[in-house]
């Protein structure tokens, strides 16, 4: 760009002798319409973002007894707690296994479906409505409705009594409360993924199945060297998303298990509800918010980076 | 910039006002006008609440300084927790009904307002007339943190018409054979179950997750979670292993009471009887099913009573402290005690007659009401309570969720819970 803004005038040239220069001149009527046009935007963040950050940080060096109505500084105290915590490991592996069965069951399901309603084939649009609108129900009613289903004698164990199999107490068993939990969050979410991964598969071009056609590869090698990198930046978005909603489950957690049994579906979240709202441990509670936080970052910036490797449209 | 200058200072000014928000815990000691009093209850129930509206309207009728009594109900499950959650938000009721498991927690903190002085100086109050025992969960130093507002003691509901139906004997035929026995009972309700599809026996709240419930069964066994002084786990004594091993085996082989992850609600008729407080009769309907309310079962240790308890308590930082105490006064003089007694049995020991319960418990015969109420308020233990209790019940509830399975080794599930909570009981 070298062409010269005229309507900047002195300002632009730097300070000169002279006169006086007017203060309301373009470029700063300009930066304060910039101003306004990003304050509202800049203003959420900073209220319902960056102060919450910073409080909660601040609380976390605190002991609040919220009964007492006292605020003490306890410094790194919070922090120190954390190692000697009994239940953290735990608690760490759930999350670990929530958010790595839910990516995994997620989008795969998600792409598998897209794949399969991207096909000109008479119901697509039915079935499209059908797997999106659980994302439109309220959560708190979805997960309800399955604690209901998932009961000992709930209509999924009818079902499969149906077919002579005596299914399991799902929400009361170790193994099958972390799975019926995950499987009841891909169910109520998949839709939107599904909806990303159709839009994505609708923009890969035509012309490059057909020449992969005329060159004799299969459908499985069509999909692995056209479709998945020529999909992968829409991949990394719904991973990210994903990713990041998985270690931010609770709802699902607080209606179906309450944590149990024993300790199998305590996530992070959940964990940190207990601690500051039902132990009045408020500065732990924070502390603990403090290290999802650092996990979600750590996270994120990792996928971010991992896309140069796999992120087709990235150089 | 000058305009960056102004955003970074809006921004500040935001983070000081939220800041202040955040821990102000509602102290608005400067507060003037008429008082807008707020008190959170568990409670959504109609009756309750008409009730309740109803003793706050005569109350405002004297008292020009009270412009409005808002009764907030919270959902029971997570009544403490979104109280404390309001405490910490600086949004705190006036007066809060206060759950026994929590009392103790509330009571030494120093968050309620001592109100013997304000009670006993009230007008006709008869303060004396206050059961000493029912006052015991609420006292700290000699002084009052609550009101026992409500003393009710557990007994079991029966449908009789289920019973009948499947040929067992009522409750009220084994009373009088002298064989209401923890055993026959759980016999009765396993037989009535076979025999409906329906479920036997239900401990109200329980659900496999509210433990503390189960104090209506193991008291039986003379078992208790924790000693006395509250620093020894009690769920490994010989007591409580007999007592579990029982509930066990009526769960899982005779299939008494509906098992782990089955609801059965009483009062919707799925379930022969259940094991609550007088409170719930609110839910009985009219014409709905043949019933009857009875005491606890005997246990191996003999005859036993369980109560719940609630106290009515003024949050000490509320701006209208004084009026809230005041209005707990009137609330619960002997009049207004006598009316809400149909609910929440009183503390007042004039009160505790058949004859006075019967005039406002008209779904209760008297001989209910002696048995169930009255002896049960007089024998009785209060559910278990400890200083940090919600943890105690987290720990406690994990502990035992290993014994809600068929081949449960109960004595090593409640070692494991005694291993789990003893640090916390000793600290």
């Amino acid at each position: 760009m070298t062409q010269t803004d005229t309507r900047v005038g002195p300002a632009a040239a730097g300070p000169a002798p002279g006169p006086a220069r007017p203060f309301w001149t373009s470029r700063r009527r300009d930066q304060l319409a910039g101003y306004l046009f990003i304050a509202p935007q800049l203003l959420g963040s900073i209220v319902f973002v960056i102060l919450p950050l910073i409080l909660v940080l601040w609380y976390s060096l605190h002991e609040w007894n919220v009964l007492a109505g006292t605020f003490d500084f306890v410094g790194t105290d919070n922090y120190k707690a954390l190692a000697d915590d009994p239940n953290l490991g735990a608690v760490l592996r759930a999350t670990g296994l929530f958010s790595v069965g839910l990516v995994v069951f997620n989008l795969g399901l998600a792409l598998l479906l897209a794949v399969l309603l991207n096909q000109r084939l008479r119901g697509t649009i039915v079935f499209r409505t059908l797997f999106f609108s659980p994302v439109v129900v309220s959560l708190v009613a979805w997960t309800i409705v399955w604690g209901f289903l998932l009961q000992d004698n709930g209509g999924v164990n009818g079902l499969l009594d149906t077919v002579g199999v005596d299914g399991p107490n799902w929400l009361r068993g170790e193994g099958t409360a972390m799975v019926s939990v995950i499987v009841v969050q891909v169910f109520k979410n998949v839709g939107l993924n599904m909806v990303l991964f159709l839009a994505a598969l609708q923009g890969v071009p035509a012309e490059l199945y057909e020449a992969a056609e005329v060159d004799g590869a299969s459908r499985m090698r069509q999909f692995w060297r056209i479709t998945v990198p020529l999909i992968s930046p829409t991949i990394l978005l719904t991973s990210i998303i994903t990713v990041v909603g998985s270690l931010q489950v609770f709802a699902q957690i607080a209606v179906l298990t309450q944590g149990g049994p024993g300790t199998s579906t305590t996530v992070l979240v959940y964990y940190l509800y207990q601690q500051a709202f039902q132990f009045h441990h408020f500065g732990y509670g924070a502390t603990l918010s403090i290290v999802l936080f650092a996990i979600v970052l750590a996270l994120t910036v990792l996928q971010w980076q991992m896309r140069k490797r796999w992120v087709f449209h990235e150089s | 910039m000058r305009a960056g200058k102004a955003m970074r200072g809006v921004a500040v000014a935001l983070a000081g006002a939220l800041a202040l928000t955040a821990c102000g815990g509602g102290d608005d000691a400067g507060d003037s006008g008429p008082a807008k009093l707020r008190m959170t209850v568990w409670s959504a129930n109609e009756a309750h609440l008409k009730l309740f509206n109803e003793i706050a309207d005569e109350y405002r009728k004297s008292h020009p300084d009270v412009a409005e009594i808002k009764f907030d109900p919270l959902p029971f499950d997570t009544y403490t927790t979104t109280l404390t959650t309001q405490i910490a938000g600086g949004n705190a009721p006036d007066l809060a009904w206060v759950f026994e498991n929590s009392a103790p927690d509330f009571v030494a903190s120093g968050a309620l307002l001592p109100l013997d002085d304000t009670l006993k100086k009230a007008e006709g109050y008869q303060y004396e007339d206050i059961s000493p025992a029912t006052l015991k969960l609420w006292q700290n130093d000699g002084k009052l943190y609550a009101y026992p507002f409500s003393t009710s003691p557990f007994g079991v509901f029966v449908n009789t018409d289920m019973l009948k139906k499947a040929g067992q004997k009522t409750p009220a035929e084994l009373i009088a054979a002298g064989q209401w026995t923890w055993d026959n009972a759980l016999a009765t309700a396993a037989a009535t179950a076979a025999n409906s599809g329906k479920a036997g026996m239900v401990i109200r709240d329980f659900d496999y997750k509210g433990w503390d419930n189960l104090s209506t069964f193991w008291t039986g066994w003379g078992a208790q979670a924790w000693s006395e002084d509250g620093k020894t786990c009690g769920f490994n004594s010989p007591e409580m292993v007999d007592a579990m091993t029982t509930l066990h085996k009526a769960t899982f082989t005779q299939k008494a009471l509906p098992g782990p992850g089955t609801t059965a609600d009483f009062f919707a008729g799925d379930s022969a009887m259940t094991v609550t407080q007088i409170s719930r009769a609110s839910l009985l309907k009219d014409g709905g099913f043949g019933w009857d309310l009875v005491p606890l079962p005997t246990g191996p240790k003999g005859n036993y009573a369980v109560v719940g308890q609630a106290g009515l308590g003024v949050m000490k930082k509320s701006p209208h402290a004084k009026q809230a105490a005041d209005f707990v006064a009137f609330f619960t003089n002997p009049t207004n005690s006598a009316k809400l007694a149909q609910f929440f049995p009183a503390p007042r020991q004039s009160q505790l007659t058949a004859e006075t319960l019967a005039k406002t418990n008209p779904k209760l015969k008297p001989e209910q009401l002696q048995k169930v109420v009255i002896d049960g308020i007089t024998n009785g233990v209060v559910k278990p309570s400890h200083s940090g209790q919600a943890e105690l019940s987290q720990q406690v509830r994990a502990g035992l969720d290993p014994l809600w399975q068929p081949n449960a080794d109960v004595k090593a599930v409640l070692d494991g819970v005694c291993t789990k909570i003893q640090p916390l009981l000793a600290k």
